[in-house]
Parts: C-alpha cells; sequence; structure tokens
C-alpha cells in the first residue's frame, strides 16, 4: 500500500493570532482556518452561503481538488446556475479545525511549546467538538464582515455543524439546511467509528500514534477505516445495482485476492483515501462527531436551543440513508416544531443511501434550489 | 447540469374555489398552518397577497417535495401525529381543508387545531348531500358521486360526516362557530347557507371558521 505521507501544500487560509480555547479547555494560541469560496459577496454583505463539509470532505467544494485532482465533492450542487448558484450567492467553504487541508489539526505544528522546531501535534491534538468546529468557522465568517449568513448548508457532520451554527448563532443564520444528519450520533454510528479507529491503531506503522516521527503513515488501517465506512454510506440496492456478485476475471478460487468486484472497488477506496487524508485528523474527526450531542447541550431538551428562533429551517433526509435514518431528521424537525420554528422537512425518494446527498439526485436539488428561492424572496434579496 | 426553478408564483383563480374562499377569511399578517396542505397554493398565495406567515403540513412526500422545491414552507407529516408536537396558540389560524374525513382521529385533531391556534377552518365534502342519501337508499350500495369518488374498500375518507354531525361535534366539544357555509362542488357560495337542514341536502362542502367557546 501507498506510504506516501500528504504532500505539504500551502492552501488558502487566515491566521488568528488570539487562538481559540476549545470546550475541552485546552486554549490553542493560533487558529488557522483554511477556505475557499466562490462567486461574490454583495455590496450589502447579504448573500453569503457557508457550506459545511462532511467527516472527509474539505473546502474543496467546486474546483479541482489540489492533493487528487478530482473534482470538487460538491461540483453538482455549487456552481454558477445551478442549486447555490455562485452567480447570486457568495459561497465560503472552510476545513474543520481538526481537519488536514490546511485548517489548525494534529497536522499544525503544536503551539503549546515556543520552540522554533516544534514538532506536529500529531494524537496529542486535544479533542474538538462540532461546536468547536462552528465557533472557528465564525472567526472566518466574521473576519470576512459578514453578520448574517444567507444560509449555512452541510450533509452528514455538515448537517450537524448547520444545527450547531443555528443553536448557537440563531441571529447570524437566515436559513438553516440540515441534510442527512442527526441531532446525536446513535450507538449503531459510534459503533461503527469505533471499528475504523480500532482498525487503525491496529495498523503496526500506527508506532502508538508517533507515526509522524519516524515518516510512516498507518495506511492500512486508514484504508480499513474508510472500507468500513463507506459500506455504511451507500444502501444495499446500491451495492447491489452496482456490484452485485460479479466476480473480476475468472479466478474463482482464489481465497485472499480481491475476488468480488466489490472487494476490489472498496480497496480501492481505501488506498485512495489513505492519500488525502490524515489518520490522526480521522480520529479527531470521528471522536468529534461521536460526542456531539445538541440536546444533552442544552439540558437534554432539543428545543431549547431553538427556543424564539427566526432561522428558517430546511431538513432534508434520504429514503434509503439508514446511517442518518430519516427519522433520526423527524426528530429535529418536531424538536423545531415545539418552539414552533419554521420548518420544512423532506424525505427525498432514492436508493443510493446516505451518499445520495453527494450524487445526482434531481428531487433533492430541486428542493435545495426551491427552498433557496423561497428564503431568498423571504430576505428580501434580489433576484 | 441547470435545475431549472420554475418562479414562485400561484395566482389566485388557479386555485381551488374553496381555498380561495379560506383565504378570504384569514386576516392579512396572520400566522397560518395548513393541515394537508398539499401542493402548498394556500399557502403561497397567503404569503403573496396577505403577507401571512403561512406554513404546511402535508403526508404525500411528492406534493411537499413539489411545495418545498417551489420555496414553500411545508414539512413531511401527518395531523394525526405532528398537531401535538406544536406548542399552544402557535397559530391564529389552524386549516384543514377537505382532509378531516380522511384523518385517523377528527375529534382529536380538531382539539389539536383549537389548542395550537387561536381559530380553526375546517372544510370538508358533506355526507348528507341528498345525492348520497338517494344513492344509498335506492341502491342499497355506497355512494358513489362525484366527491365521494372511490370505493369504500379504496377510499381514504374513512371518518365521512354530515354538515349536522359537525355542528353537532362542535356543540359537544365546546366550539363557537364564528362562521359556516355551504358550497357546491366548485366552491361557489350556495344560497341555502342560513338554513342547515337545506344546507345539508343540497351542499356538497362545508366550511366552518371556529374557536373555543368563551374565548
Amino acid at each position: 500500500m501507498d506510504q506516501a505521507e500528504l504532500p505539504d501544500i500551502t492552501h488558502a487560509h487566515v491566521a488568528f493570532d488570539d487562538g481559540l480555547t476549545l470546550e475541552c479547555g485546552v486554549a490553542l494560541r493560533r487558529l488557522t482556518v483554511a477556505y475557499r469560496t466562490y462567486g461574490r459577496l454583495n455590496a450589502d454583505r447579504s448573500n453569503a452561503i457557508l457550506v459545511c463539509h462532511a467527516l472527509t470532505g474539505d473546502q474543496y467544494v467546486a474546483e479541482t481538488h489540489p492533493v487528487t485532482g478530482k473534482p470538487g465533492w460538491w461540483e453538482m450542487v455549487v456552481g454558477p446556475g445551478l442549486p447555490i448558484d455562485t452567480e447570486r450567492f457568495f459561497v465560503i467553504c472552510a476545513n474543520v479545525l481538526g481537519g488536514c487541508m490546511g485548517s489548525t489539526g494534529p497536522r499544525s505544528p503544536r503551539d503549546d511549546t515556543d520552540r522554533p522546531d516544534a514538532a506536529r501535534w500529531g494524537t496529542d491534538f486535544p479533542p474538538v467538538t462540532i461546536r468547536d468546529m462552528v465557533r472557528a468557522q465564525k472567526r472566518l465568517v466574521d473576519h470576512l464582515g459578514i453578520a448574517r449568513l444567507f444560509a449555512v448548508i452541510g450533509g452528514s457532520m455538515g448537517g450537524m455543524q448547520v444545527l450547531e451554527w443555528a443553536a448557537s448563532y440563531p441571529e447570524a443564520v437566515f436559513a438553516a439546511i440540515p441534510i442527512a444528519t442527526a441531532a446525536n450520533h446513535s450507538a449503531q454510528n459510534i459503533a461503527f467509528n469505533e471499528v475504523g479507529r480500532q482498525a487503525i491503531f491496529a495498523d503496526p506503522d500506527w508506532l502508538g500514534g508517533q507515526y509522524w516521527a519516524h515518516g510512516r503513515v498507518p495506511a492500512r488501517g486508514l484504508a480499513v477505516a474508510r472500507m468500513v465506512a463507506h459500506i455504511t454510506y451507500l444502501s444495499e440496492q446500491a451495492l447491489t445495482r452496482k456490484f452485485g456478485r460479479r466476480l473480476r476475471g475468472a479466478q474463482q478460487a482464489a481465497l485472499f485476492d480481491d475476488t468480488f468486484e466489490v472487494e476490489s472497488y472498496l480497496r480501492h477506496q481505501g488506498s485512495s483515501f489513505v492519500r488525502r487524508f490524515d489518520a490522526a485528523s480521522y480520529l479527531t474527526i470521528t471522536r468529534a462527531t461521536d460526542y456531539f450531542d445538541l440536546a444533552a447541550d442544552h439540558g437534554g431538551d432539543l428545543s431549547a436551543p431553538f427556543r424564539g428562533t427566526r432561522t428558517r429551517f430546511c431538513i432534508i433526509s434520504f429514503s434509503s440513508d439508514w446511517l442518518y435514518p430519516t427519522e433520526e431528521s423527524r426528530v429535529i424537525a418536531r424538536a423545531l416544531n415545539r418552539v414552533a420554528a419554521n420548518v420544512s422537512f423532506v424525505e427525498i425518494a432514492s436508493d443510493k443511501g446516505h451518499d445520495a446527498f453527494l450524487l445526482d439526485e434531481p428531487d433533492f436539488h430541486r428542493t435545495l434550489a426551491g427552498f433557496l428561492a423561497g428564503c431568498a424572496e423571504h430576505a428580501g434579496l434580489p433576484a | 447540469m441547470n435545475v431549472a426553478v420554475d418562479p414562485v408564483r400561484y395566482v389566485a383563480k388557479n386555485m381551488r374555489l374553496d381555498l380561495r374562499l379560506i383565504a378570504e377569511m384569514i386576516a392579512p399578517g396572520s400566522r397560518v398552518l395548513d393541515i394537508g396542505c398539499g401542493d402548498g397554493a394556500l399557502i403561497g398565495h397567503l404569503f403573496r397577497t396577505r403577507g401571512c406567515d403561512a406554513r404546511g403540513i402535508e403526508i404525500d412526500m411528492a406534493e411537499v417535495t413539489h411545495a418545498v422545491a417551489h420555496g414553500l414552507p411545508v414539512m413531511h407529516g401527518d395531523a394525526d401525529a405532528d398537531l401535538a408536537q406544536y406548542p399552544d396558540a402557535a397559530f391564529d389560524y389552524v386549516v384543514l381543508s377537505r382532509t378531516l374525513q380522511a384523518v385517523g382521529r377528527p375529534r382529536e385533531v380538531l382539539r389539536q387545531m383549537l389548542r395550537i391556534g387561536e381559530r380553526a377552518i375546517v372544510s370538508f365534502p358533506n355526507f348528507g348531500h341528498w345525492l348520497v342519501r338517494w344513492q344509498l337508499l335506492w341502491s342499497g350500495r355506497m355512494p358513489m358521486t362525484s366527491v365521494w369518488d372511490r370505493p369504500w374498500h379504496e377510499t381514504p375518507n374513512i371518518h365521512p360526516c354530515t354538515i349536522r354531525d359537525f355542528f353537532a361535534l362542535c356543540a359537544e366539544e365546546g366550539y363557537a362557530v364564528e362562521r359556516w357555509l355551504a358550497v357546491d362542488d366548485a366552491g361557489q357560495r350556495a344560497p341555502w347557507r342560513r338554513f342547515v337542514g337545506l344546507a345539508n341536502l343540497f351542499g356538497e362542502q362545508a366550511l366552518f371558521q371556529l374557536r373555543k367557546a368563551g374565548t
């Protein structure tokens, strides 16, 4: 397996020298937020949309990725004339705190020492929460001079950030679109994440987390983590449609080669992932999603953070998503109903599983575009 | 790929006539919840022409998707399960148009409507219409008319009632009938609206505005 470390390229970013104090109590001395923008901010700064990326996504939403050379992860959704229309909206996406594409995270040099040759944080990077990620994004949004975001949009872990934004900064969010997400991780979600983490720990190249120091990468463990996770992103129907029980070649008797097409696909997913993602970041971010529990943060009442909110919500789920099933979205919708919030709630019929929010789903794209158009009308945004 | 977004323009004349009658009952600037809102024609109309904060609940996901894709705040849900989630007095009007006969527990739905809203506006097809009575009497079989157009084993309309039945329920539950009228199938006002017996015989649909008595 490819042992190459992630290339150290410079990502567009802003650095805050006053740092950020995390929920765990650790004060980061310096906060770097790497981000990309698309479209133009209008004169009264009212057309900004923040896109929040998912667990293994990053800020390269709608352009060729500098590491992988692949198209942006939401090029079907963000761009001129697309549902998130960059001819109308100013779109911002930041790499999450704890990520590995330029924002402060385990790959950053540790700042709890004044030594100029300070090593990277690695596994000593403090645990971050979804709220910490959102607070880092808020710093960026303030830095850009935007008092109120027209919309905050995200799927999966990005949806958790959307909920946290609406809960923490209700006045700064005109519309919130949490997609294929939940207000907390189920035991099943945590269980799948834990398999991934244990796969990383079991890799001999993990070296107790000191792999940085020895120029090693726990690529096999990280690849297995990705393979397990990838299964959860797809539905049984999608896997069957794509691969069925088809074999590769005629070596049916092979015991350990990737005989079935689905095996080969997963191995490819795993090996290409390790070329663009860091194991310590994976641990940090999966932990943040596991710990996320918006109700618990507000005395066990999921409605509490939304009391009196004027944000317009659009909750979107997908019928075949078993990682963040529609019922989890309904829990959020009902919590919003209890405080009479303005909420739209749609389950898109799809057999593509959790990944549907990243794929070509015309009903989903129409819903997104229509909801934004309706909100723009309410916000008095010029057409 | 370009996603065409239809312009969000509902014109009142294209609305079902009973929706137009309902819209006329609603004061400008009100907070409105439309239960069983379909494609959201009423809430779109109330927002654009009356400046209402109007929202919808709809059970048919295709309709929900259509409504939200047209910029209307609609959530998937149903009258029996979801009304209980809303706080007291969250709305000025709660509308239930041609849906009462299809809900599981109509009495409970009405209670919830008048808990979460100050006023309830309810329309339903009148099972007391003369043609319905005549068909049952003459053929001895479940009536099939332009309003009641599905066979008994297929119909979603599991709780049909007559105008007299509805008046009786309002009395039992202590609801004041602020306005009511009987209309023909096209939703035109019928001239017999002051006489319950005649309305119950000739009205194909009924439209009621209720509030809790003594409030």
